[in-house]
């Protein structure tokens, strides 16, 4: 322990005596400070006039004495601690109060030249400096407590903490005081006013033919799509499980399709089958000889398309809720004599009222967050993501009115995200057991059965319809004017130049930068979540719950709200990324971490807890037992999680879109870009090869997947049952 | 330390609560070394936490815990000198019988060619020689048993812990097996303490037994002691079947007390100094059957189980109901009889509560 305190005080005194403490011009790594000779490392920042870095070095030093005087070990590791935290603390607080430019905190105190030119956002040497102090604080906080802690689970933790502060609350934090911020300081009374404005919560669509404030508008259409999505879903769902349908595998079809698709494809597919020039709506039009409408780009155009998109979410869950009911249950039911029909109304339907609300929850959510639909479909319907998209890059940029939107959309996520928890997380009616339950769900009764099939395969079929309209509109001249057959749209955006070997395309640049930056956060998405999963599953430590509160966060807070933060949070120093690559990266780890997360939780739950004591009562630390016995167990959860964090790097925009930049330009931004333009061929042929690329990584993932669960499931199923 | 000290485990005053809830109310125990210690109770009673404790996987709220004289109330379980048999056995899937039972060692960085020639020895202890390059799951419920055995001997523990050993077995193959872990147990001179809620398999296997209930120690002694002194009406109902029949004690002489059962004046066993209301301790097999006399009490039998080496009673007499166990089958009582239940008193306990 000793040692290890004292590695990690070396490390950061070398960074801080020999690495760049601030952001160098050409990049995070770049190696150029060295060759110009640039004294940038912090200690020549130091000398150089810039005195704040002095308890950077003092607390590496004292560190030092301190572990090289004191012999007992707890009283060296309290020293260490307290020394350690002071010191971190006073860098953050340099960081955050010596900046360039805006206003200031003590700006009477702190006066001279060298503050008042303030300093670049923090770099390399930095980064290192403060992790290194995590660590010897962590390190010392499992050596002061009673005994012998776990340096590296301690370690861990702080490490999972302290990313997700700087970068899901520091974000967020961000809004807050934007929201607050009035020209040339902060006012609390300006706030309430702007925030209940009519403008965001108005009602005057129910007695009038106005609208509605737009908060009240997205809550509309979110209920709307959360009772729809539930509804159709529960319809698959039961076709799937109590019916002899016999299409059901293209049933499982469909719960791929949404992971899939970039959120605003189902949007332009409706575009070219309802809109001006579409399709169905030119058939209408001369069929009954009226006017085209413009219903698409409204209220309806939206819903339509939320439902298209996330009922295979509530089909997901819900087919897990109605498989979940104990088929002895119904089998008892009908023994006692009721029918079908009151064994689903009085037994089933009650089982699945949990599963029913959180379908609705999910939907609810996702609808609220949806971004693409809302952009391409919503110019007659304003709802809150878009209408912080607009207060950000619009005509007239006013981020004090983004910043209250993001926080109206925050409000209503996190109520419903908390509502979730509270009320679902206490409730339980599950239903499987560890008793092996051998009895056959009844089927529906007829009227039940024809009610979902009159759903649900109408709804298929239209699905399926929006899905070749993708693939079909890619080939065609211009929808709705000219339909004859063309490569022109694939040639324009993946043309390679044979002659002079260049990839000629426009859209390659942001497709090589959506699979690099995918491909670098989906490692590192899964390494954070299923960390967290272990700490969370195998770890007992003081604050768990509100550390898994934290983790899971970041999903309920909408893509939008992530975007509009992080250009206000890392725009400026000390943390300045926004143009790198490296903050794409970090959106998407934090963003998708939820999903690694509980898909690490599930996998780590079916591991016996007892294989992890066993290793450990046979003398192994904790890291040795990570290593050696829970990762080499956890193949298919890893791969799961990869896959999953890559797919949803692709397909996501809401957030990405704030954040691309001319130097790193991502696929679904460039898409979003091209359908602006009016070019729906250029974007829906960019579209159907991401979902190709995306379904042949996931083919790829899933056949390794599966090569390995099998011979791991037999294993483990054997030593437990035997 | 001492040689004698080695192996040994004490607890002072240890209390463990998990937030509002007490699992061990301030709990003093101790192991000889060389022991082979029991902790049986009912579910819930405290004794896997105890054994946990031991092992260092949970860590006491109060007290404080010796093994082999050495404090280790705050080591956790990586830094103790203890190695466990898990209930489930917790052989890692992943690795082949052989990287199973080296495991403790390699990770202790033993060398590779030292680690597996102690891992050879250990499943030649068991039994298990040649089986080393297979994986756990192709072996049976009882030899994968003794895989987790061989796995926590190579370590030479200073105490073996063993958490249900046998749960996962069937019943005629654990009896085998109990045997064999004993068999081991003193062989290697091992300390070893034992978790169990069956107590003919704590009978059969422990030198001393500590019965506990409601997080905390009931009764600790060999078999023998507790199944003929059982110092509460749980211990009695609970190591072997016993009925309780009330009774009052009127006065106590040395090692014997007089006692009123239904009316009737009794002189039974009694080494307390208490009087009042107390229970008599009757085994059922203590107790005879036979035609109504004037002699012991008269009941009618209400239920009659024949088992083939014994016939099980039920008989509802004047103190209640008392379940008889006769070895006599060839002429049995049928149901509805009347018969008179007699007994000597020199079998009978008394325990007041």
């Amino acid at each position: 322990m000793k040692k290890l305190s004292l590695s990690w005080l070396m490390i950061g005194l070398v960074s801080f005596i020999f690495l760049p403490w601030h952001m160098t011009e050409d990049g995070f790594l770049d190696a150029a400070w060295i060759v110009d000779g640039l004294p940038s490392t912090g200690l020549f920042q130091m000398l150089a006039g810039q005195w704040w870095h002095l308890p950077a070095l003092l607390t590496f030093i004292i560190g030092i004495v301190l572990q090289l005087t004191i012999p007992n070990p707890v009283v060296r590791a309290k020293a260490t601690l307290l020394s350690s935290s002071i010191g971190l603390l006073l860098i953050a607080v340099q960081g955050l109060i010596i900046v360039r430019a805006g206003p200031r905190l003590f700006e009477m105190l702190l006066t001279g030249e060298t503050i008042i030119a303030g300093q670049p956002g923090m770099g390399l040497g930095a980064g290192l400096v403060a992790l290194s102090l995590l660590f010897v604080i962590t390190t010392s906080i499992a050596q002061s407590g009673k005994g012998q802690g776990d340096a590296f689970v301690i370690g861990a933790i702080g490490l999972i903490v302290s990313l997700v502060g700087i970068f899901v609350f520091y974000p967020v934090m961000h809004i807050l005081i934007q929201a607050f911020q009035v020209e040339g300081g902060y006012a609390l009374g300006e706030f309430f006013p702007k925030f209940f404005s009519a403008d965001i919560w108005g009602l005057s669509c129910l007695v009038g033919n106005h609208t509605c404030g737009v908060a009240i508008n997205s809550l509309f259409l979110a209920v709307m799509t959360g009772a729809g999505t539930t509804f159709l879903g529960l319809s698959f769902a039961l076709i799937f499980t109590r019916t002899n349908f016999r299409a059901k595998k293209l049933l499982r079809i469909l719960t791929v399709l949404p992971i899939i698709t970039p959120p605003f494809v189902i949007g332009l597919a409706l575009i070219l089958l309802f809109g001006r020039a579409g399709t169905v709506t030119e058939f209408v039009a001369e069929l009954l000889n009226i006017e085209p409408g413009r219903w698409v780009y409204g209220f309806w155009g939206v819903y339509f398309a939320q439902l298209l998109s996330f009922t295979p979410i509530a089909f997901l869950v819900l087919i897990g809720v109605v498989q979940g009911v104990s088929p002895s249950m119904e089998e008892a039911s009908q023994t006692l004599d009721a029918d079908r029909w009151q064994t689903f109304r009085y037994v089933s339907l009650p089982l699945m009222r949990p599963g029913l609300a959180n379908a609705f929850l999910l939907g609810f959510i996702e609808s609220l967050a949806d971004f693409g639909n809302p952009l391409v479909l919503g110019s007659g319907y304003s709802v809150l993501s878009t209408e912080i998209f607009f207060a950000i890059v619009g005509s007239v940029a006013d981020p004090a009115k983004a910043a209250i939107l993001a926080i109206a959309l925050l409000t209503l996520t996190l109520s419903a995200f908390m509502a979730q928890r509270l009320w679902l997380g206490k409730k339980s009616y599950a239903t499987i057991t560890g008793k092996a339950d051998s009895g056959q769900n009844a089927s529906l009764n007829p009227v039940l059965r024809t009610i979902c099939y009159a759903t649900a395969l109408p709804w298929a079929a239209l699905t399926l319809v929006v899905y070749s309209m993708i693939i079909f509109g890619s080939f065609v001249k211009l929808w709705g004017y000219n339909h004859s057959f063309t490569w022109d749209h694939y040639i324009r955006a993946f043309g390679i130049d044979f002659a002079s070997g260049r990839f000629s395309g426009v859209a390659w640049d942001s497709y090589f930068t959506t699979l690099t930056i995918s491909s670098i956060a989906a490692p590192l998405t899964a390494l954070v979540g299923l960390a967290t999963a272990y700490l969370l599953v195998r770890q007992k430590f003081v604050g768990k719950n509100a550390f898994e509160f934290s983790t899971m966060l970041s999903f309920a807070i909408p893509g939008t709200v992530i975007g509009v933060s992080y250009i206000m949070a890392f725009n400026f120093p000390p943390i300045e990324l926004t143009g790198t690559s490296i903050i794409l990266i970090i959106v998407f780890v934090f963003r998708n971490m939820p999903v690694g997360v509980r898909g690490g939780i599930a996998a780590m739950s079916q591991l016996d807890k007892s294989l992890d004591e066993a290793s450990i009562t046979l003398g192994a630390n904790s890291f040795t037992t990570v290593k050696r016995v829970i990762l080499p167990l956890m193949g298919p959860a890893i791969l799961a999680a990869l896959t999953y964090s890559f797919v949803r790097a692709i397909t996501s925009v809401s957030a990405v879109i704030f954040l691309v930049s001319a130097k790193h330009n991502m696929a679904t931004s460039f898409i979003v870009g091209r359908v602006e333009n009016g070019e729906f061929g250029l974007a829906i042929a960019y579209s159907a090869v991401l979902i190709i690329t995306m379904l042949a990584a996931i083919l790829i993932l899933q056949l390794l997947v599966g090569a390995r669960k099998l011979r791991r499931t037999d294993r483990v199923q054997q030593t437990v049952s035997a | 330390m001492t040689n004698t000290t080695i192996g040994s485990v004490r607890f002072d005053n240890v209390v463990k609560k998990y937030g509002a809830v007490t699992a061990l109310k301030k709990l003093d125990l101790s192991v000889e070394p060389g022991k082979l210690v029991t902790l049986l109770g009912p579910s819930g009673c405290g004794k896997t936490t105890t054994l946990r404790l031991i092992a260092g996987l949970e860590m006491a709220t109060e007290g404080s815990i010796h093994i082999g004289g050495e404090d280790v109330t705050h080591l956790t379980a990586t830094y103790r000198k203890v190695s466990m048999v898990f209930q489930s056995y917790a052989l890692f899937p992943h690795m082949t019988v052989r990287e199973n039972v080296a495991y403790g060692l390699t990770v202790k960085s033993v060398p590779k060619a030292e680690a597996a020639e102690k891992a050879e020895n250990g499943l030649e202890l068991v039994g298990l020689k040649g089986f080393g390059d297979r994986l756990p799951s192709e072996l049976s419920g009882g030899q994968q048993q003794r895989v987790a055995v061989a796995r926590a001997i190579v370590l030479e523990p200073e105490v073996l812990l063993l958490d249900e050993p046998l749960s996962n077995l069937d019943a005629k193959l654990r009896r085998h097996v109990r045997e064999e872990i004993r068999q081991i147990q003193q062989r290697l001179g091992l300390t070893a303490v034992y978790v169990t809620h069956d107590q003919e398999e704590a009978m059969a296997v422990s030198d001393n037994i500590i019965v506990m209930r409601n997080a905390e120690i009931a009764q600790q002694g060999s078999p023998h002691d507790l199944y003929e002194k059982p110092n509460s009406e749980f211990i009695a109902d609970f190591i072997g079947d016993a009925n309780l029949a009330p009774c009052e004690i009127s006065n106590y002489a040395k090692d014997e007390a007089t006692i009123v059962l239904n009316d009737k004046k009794l002189k039974v066993p009694y080494a307390g100094t208490q009087t009042g209301a107390a229970k008599l301790v009757l085994r059922p097999h203590h107790l005879k059957l036979a035609e109504p006399s004037k002699q012991g009490f008269e009941g009618e039998i209400t239920y009659a189980a024949y088992l083939g080496k014994e016939i099980q009673y039920t008989i509802d007499t004047e103190m209640g109901e008392l379940f008889v166990v006769s070895s006599v089958v060839s002429n049995p009582f049928a149901i509805g009889n009347r018969v008179s239940v007699q007994w000597d008193n020199a079998h009978t306990r008394l325990v007041t509560s």
